[in-house]
């Protein structure tokens, strides 16, 4: 590897595993959200179960994803018998990692931003003629959107910053599994400061601009 | 008659039993906070479920629990104002009012004529005055063209000058589209002004139902005298007057 390339590729992969984890996130935290806004028997226990991840340290998160999912796991045994696909050591891992860790600030932001919305703009809808799923996507999400959007950075930028679950997950594989936070741990093992130093400063200034981007949304 | 009302809900502890009939008239329903008025035009709107009873309007089932019939909020031709009015913040005037349109129904520009919204058309409901929010949530609960109109508590917060330029609005604007309507309101002055009939309602039950008039000077208990403010209640009860009298 070249020295640039040592440090574009922990980037490029970074991106490609936070985007796809956070647009995960989303599309599945989104609809949990909306679930979580109404009344059922076992909300609570549900609510605990997407929110566990935020409170356990990440380490622990990637154990259980090995115990369910690995290739000798409750789950990831027939995945792999069946289809030869694993989520071990390699990016689709990354990417589950940090889609768990960041699942629940998405719900979070999400179900608050519904919660939000008055149930006099929804009842106006319906005394409007308008059906639900027309409510839902005229009223409910315009309205909910600045709090979706920033669930969405900020899962992103969660996912960026994810470490322990990817590290017990896919690995610390350079090239293929070694995002951004790993290479720079990586670096300062190695006593190459330079490179973790770029990183460092890279990462630092992608983070003010979201948080910047953020505090733009209307 | 066109709405035929006899329905019963019981919520937490609350029972509301109400049983009414209303014309082409203007009906008023009056009463404390949680006498059940605001519920009683949630489930005439369809908002609500009542747990037993009917609800028929023009002929049309709207409600029967016998026949096990409840028609969705969408599909009963009701127009309903808001409390809060209820303005989509995200869009403009005319957005709001365009969004209450069906097909091949009154035009918005002609809405907004009616209710002198024009110059207002592409302004945003946080950049209205309290009296032009009013006319916009009037204009788009009648884009529809209703058969009913709902109106609940709709001008609690206005001052008294807008209130009054607003109860000329509705007086013209039920004479234009000749419908029923029915409105929640705690100020007996605009009861009196607007209502061709007044329902009082205390703990979930009609007490009394007349015209202003009756209402106001002939108040059938105690708790309707204070809640309209007639302190000479004893003279004009037909059961004091005639304690008196003997």
């Amino acid at each position: 590897m070249t020295e640039l390339s040592e440090i574009l590729v922990p980037l490029k992969l970074s991106l490609i595993a936070s985007f796809s984890a956070s647009l995960l996130a989303l599309v599945f935290g989104g609809y949990i959200a909306l679930i979580l806004c109404k009344k059922f028997r076992g909300k609570e226990l549900i609510d605990i179960l997407i929110t566990l991840p935020m409170v356990l340290p990440p380490t622990v998160v990637g154990y259980y994803l090995i115990v369910l999912l690995g290739r000798n796991g409750i789950v990831g045994k027939y995945l792999y018998q069946l289809t030869g696909f694993t989520f071990m050591f390699n990016l689709y891992g990354s990417i589950l990692a940090a889609f768990i860790i960041a699942l629940p600030i998405m719900v979070k932001s999400a179900r608050t931003a519904f919660e939000s919305v008055d149930a006099e703009f929804i009842n106006a809808s319906y005394t409007l003629g308008h059906s639900k799923p027309a409510t839902f996507f005229k009223i409910t999400l315009p309205l909910a959107k600045k709090g979706i959007i920033t669930g969405f950075v900020l899962s992103f930028a969660r996912c960026l910053g994810e470490f322990g679950a990817s590290l017990m997950v896919a690995g610390n594989i350079e090239g293929k599994t070694t995002t951004t936070p790993l290479a720079i741990y990586n670096f300062v093992g190695n006593g190459e400061w330079d490179k973790a130093n770029i990183l460092v400063i890279i990462y630092t200034v992608f983070a003010g601009s979201l948080l910047y981007f953020m505090g733009r949304i209307k | 008659m066109a709405l035929i009302v006899k329905i019963k809900k019981h919520i937490n502890n609350f029972d509301l039993d109400v049983d009414f009939e209303l014309d082409n008239e203007f009906i008023v329903i009056f009463g404390y906070s949680g006498a059940g008025k605001s519920i009683t035009l949630n489930m005439l709107a369809g908002l609500l479920s009542p747990d037993k009873g009917i609800i028929t309007f023009n002929g049309k089932n709207y409600y029967n629990s016998y026949k096990k019939i409840n028609l969705p909020v969408q599909q009963r031709n009701i127009g309903y104002v808001f409390q809060g009015l209820a303005l989509f913040p995200h869009m403009t005037v005319k957005e709001n009012i365009e969004y209450g349109l069906k097909k091949n129904s009154i035009s918005v520009n002609d809405l907004l004529d009616n209710f002198n919204l024009h110059y207002l058309s592409n302004t945003y409901p946080m950049q209205l005055s309290g009296g032009e929010k009013q006319r916009t949530a009037f204009a788009r609960a009648l884009a529809s063209e209703p058969g009913l109109l709902l109106l609940d508590e709709p001008f609690s917060n206005l001052d008294q000058h807008y209130k009054d330029q607003m109860h000329s609005l509705l007086q013209k604007t039920r004479k234009t589209y000749n419908i029923p309507v029915i409105m929640i309101t705690h100020d007996i002055f605009e009861a009196c002004k607007l209502a061709d009939r007044i329902l009082v309602f205390s703990n979930g039950r009609i007490i009394q139902q007349g015209s202003p008039s009756s209402i106001y000077y002939k108040p059938t208990c105690e708790e309707i005298a204070e809640l309209v403010g007639n302190r000479d209640y004893r003279c004009h009860n037909p059961l004091a007057q005639k304690l008196i009298s003997n």
